[in-house]
């Protein structure tokens, strides 16, 4: 997927009817190509060899880019003035914590599976990973090529990557998180990825994560954002995932970055034959946050599942564009999108699915919930099938509702007052998603923190 | 039971009330006492579901004139949730499903808001579980129940099983019953009315709202009162309900208008 800059073929018209308007928009799309080279200055030049050909092709794709504007149909939602209206700088001297400052978020099914990385920069000393089988390996992505040199046939190889912030990522990579399950090793402890932003200054943090599911194997992944304070840093994070022949992984995204941040994430997932992708993205933080969520799958019985909940407030934004691409016969995907928007908030999910001519017996359903706890807050929800295959099964709906006077009456008719029934309405439509996660610490921390949002 | 020195839980006096502007009760009375079970029975859209509604309280109908007084305050002054602690309780006609909140918890903070209406200590989860596995025995609900989502992907039968449930929780003065019995196979008629036969006693009320003769056959009312055009029209024992059955509701109606 590429994203068009359409500026250009507006300035004639415009130069013909008010230069002064041609003017200042030419000018628009020189900022936003300049801002987009000059976050690419803030990358560290320090970089692992293998590294450099992929970072370098990156760069050249940025460079005919520009940070993207309501006129782009996928950011047709969001506004990303607010963004280029940030100076952000890089993370130059990373911070040392300490275990007593990221301890609330650790999960104890994790303690020695864990890798933490700081302001996107690897922090050993908070990271275990003693607790995996031998043969997997956890760890940080530069240092891996050395003794795993397989590793560069899969980094940065998934579909989408010439997309403007997944390059721009690229373009700027050190480091990262690597997981590799070997061929039929099912790992039962589930890694968690803790990518903590301190949250003191506007830093630019682009953390990247590389997850190589091998036939056969089963392991199941948390990729967490979380901060430890409100400035308002970018996370511009790239997370790729391959599902090889029968693997199965379980990947749990949650980011609870500050309600000040930017936040744009991308998980582009490949699914080999019989490979099984269980995705679950929880979306608290973020002024602005993206969540680009992509699966390619190319073999036949895949199956794919994507539950996502975004909880929005104020005058935030919480914008997840998805794809299911298949390529073919005999594959499923489920998915269900929930968004709960509060205040002046705006919610916003495109949903598309792909169902070229060789997918036959494609069989997918996708449903979009929404739900407005305020007169002002808004929806935009989109469902885009593009369906060629002529024995396939899709369904779609999307419903954006508010609470439902008679599931709020039959509450109180219970001695429940109205109040209190909305917020256990709230509560119920937002554990519905969470309460799949089957990581109990993770499930029961989530759980309490939507029960404080709903009595708030 | 009729006891003529019992005391009074309903009194309904000239009551006519609207949905969106149309007139839907038009003067309707009845007196219910203490240990009594009543039955309104009638044609589609009499208004004896709408009128149950009232009761207890639904935002969407009007009371536009009359009175309702329940255990001897107006019952018009009190919000819904205000009815459910004094004592009223309605078992729904379509239970809503609510995913995402168990039917344990649920049932619980139900309970609980009546207990502390009545300054009753509120029951933590283990006192709440005891409590409830007894109530469970009653309706032969297998206790799985309580980990579902609320009515989530119940059958019928299961719904209204779980309507007497919190029911035999909350221990209402009144129970309204509507259509208890809609979409029930006989196996689990038989199990909901059992339900309400044991809950009923001389110091409440149940007022079932039906369709169907076949209900009385297992829960015996004190009174009928036959429902049409949003008033009641006529009054019997139970012998009515078999009046009924064998000559439909038209003789009545047709008597009505005369």
């Amino acid at each position: 997927m590429s994203i068009e800059v359409k500026l250009q073929g507006h300035e004639l018209t415009d130069a013909e009817v008010n230069p002064t308007i041609a003017a200042s928009k030419a000018q628009i799309k020189v900022d936003r190509t300049a801002y987009l080279t000059d976050l690419v200055k803030l990358r560290n030049p320090e970089i692992p060899d293998w590294m450099q050909q992929t970072r370098d092709h990156a760069s050249a794709i940025v460079q005919e880019l520009a940070i993207p504007s309501s006129r782009d149909e996928d950011w047709r939602f969001t506004d990303l003035s607010a963004l280029l209206a940030t100076q952000f700088k890089s993370v130059t001297e990373p911070s040392a914590l300490g275990f007593e400052q990221i301890k609330s978020y650790m999960l104890p099914e994790s303690v020695n599976s864990r890798l933490v990385f700081v302001d996107g920069v690897y922090a050993a000393d908070l990271s275990a990973v003693d607790d995996l089988p031998e043969d997997t390996l956890v760890g940080s992505l530069a240092q891996v090529q050395e003794f795993l040199p397989q590793v560069s046939d899969y980094f940065a190889k998934q579909p989408g990557g010439e997309e403007v912030f997944t390059a721009l990522n690229t373009s700027s990579v050190i480091d990262g998180a690597i997981v590799w399950i070997p061929k039929d090793q099912i790992v039962n402890t589930p890694v968690h990825l803790l990518f903590v932003a301190t949250g003191t200054a506007e830093f630019l943090i682009q953390p990247r994560v590389l997850i190589i599911a091998g036939s056969g194997s089963d392991v199941t992944v948390v990729e967490d954002y979380v901060t430890l304070n409100d400035r308002a840093y970018c996370t511009n994070s790239v997370a790729e995932i391959q599902v090889d022949n029968n693997a199965k992984v379980n990947h749990i995204r949650i980011q609870r970055d500050s309600k000040s941040a930017f936040h744009i994430g991308k998980t582009a997932v490949s699914q080999a034959r019989d490979g099984q992708y269980s995705g679950i993205a929880v979306n608290f933080g973020g002024a602005i946050a993206r969540h680009n969520w992509e699966i390619y799958s190319n073999g036949e019985q895949t199956h794919s599942q994507l539950l996502g909940l975004s909880w929005i407030t104020d005058d935030r934004t919480s914008d997840t564009h998805s794809l299911i691409a298949f390529s073919k016969p005999h594959c499923t995907a489920n998915q269900i999108n929930k968004c709960i928007a509060d205040d002046k908030s705006h919610g916003i999910f495109n949903g598309r699915i792909c169902v070229p001519k060789l997918a036959q017996q494609t069989d997918a359903k996708q449903l979009s919930r929404s739900l407005l706890l305020s007169p002002k807050a808004r929806i935009d929800t989109k469902p885009q099938l593009e369906i060629v295959a002529d024995n396939v099964k899709c369904a779609h709906g999307a419903t954006v509702s508010q609470l439902e006077d008679d599931a709020v009456f039959y509450l109180q008719s219970r001695g429940i007052d109205s109040e209190s029934a909305r917020k256990l309405l709230t509560y119920a439509f937002a554990t519905e998603v969470i309460n799949e996660i089957k990581v109990d610490s993770l499930r029961t921390k989530l759980q309490e923190m939507v029960r404080s949002v709903t009595e708030a | 039971m009729i006891n003529p020195n019992a005391s009074t839980i309903l009194s309904v006096k000239n009551l006519t009330a609207n949905v969106d502007g149309t007139q839907i009760i038009k003067g309707l009375n009845l007196e219910i006492k203490s240990g009594e079970i009543h039955a309104i029975m009638g044609p589609n859209g009499s208004g004896k579901s709408t009128f149950s509604k009232i009761l207890a309280g639904h935002p969407a109908y009007e009371v536009t004139s009359g009175e309702i007084m329940f255990m001897g305050q107006n019952l018009l002054d009190l919000d819904p949730e205000e009815r459910s602690r004094s004592g009223i309780f309605l078992a729904f006609q379509y239970p809503l499903e609510i995913p995402g909140v168990s039917n344990r918890d649920f049932l619980r903070v139900s309970c609980n808001a009546k207990r502390k209406h009545e300054s009753l200590e509120e029951l933590d989860p283990m006192d709440f579980d005891d409590l409830v596995y007894e109530k469970l025995e009653l309706l032969k609900m297998d206790s799985e129940f309580l980990d579902r989502g609320v009515n989530e992907g119940f059958s019928g039968g299961e719904k209204k099983r779980n309507e007497i449930l919190q029911m035999a929780l909350l221990e209402p003065k009144l129970g309204v019953l509507d259509e208890i019995d809609s979409g029930l196979d006989i196996d689990a008629l038989r199990v909901v009315s059992s339900g309400v036969n044991a809950l009923s006693n001389e110091n409440n009320a149940m007022l079932l709202v039906t369709h169907y003769q076949r209900l009385l056959d297992y829960i015996t009312p004190d009174y009928i009162h036959v429902m049409a055009e949003g008033r009641i029209l006529q009054t019997g024992t139970k012998e009515l309900a078999l009046e009924l059955e064998a000559k439909g509701y038209d003789w009545i109606l047709e008597g009505a208008t005369v």
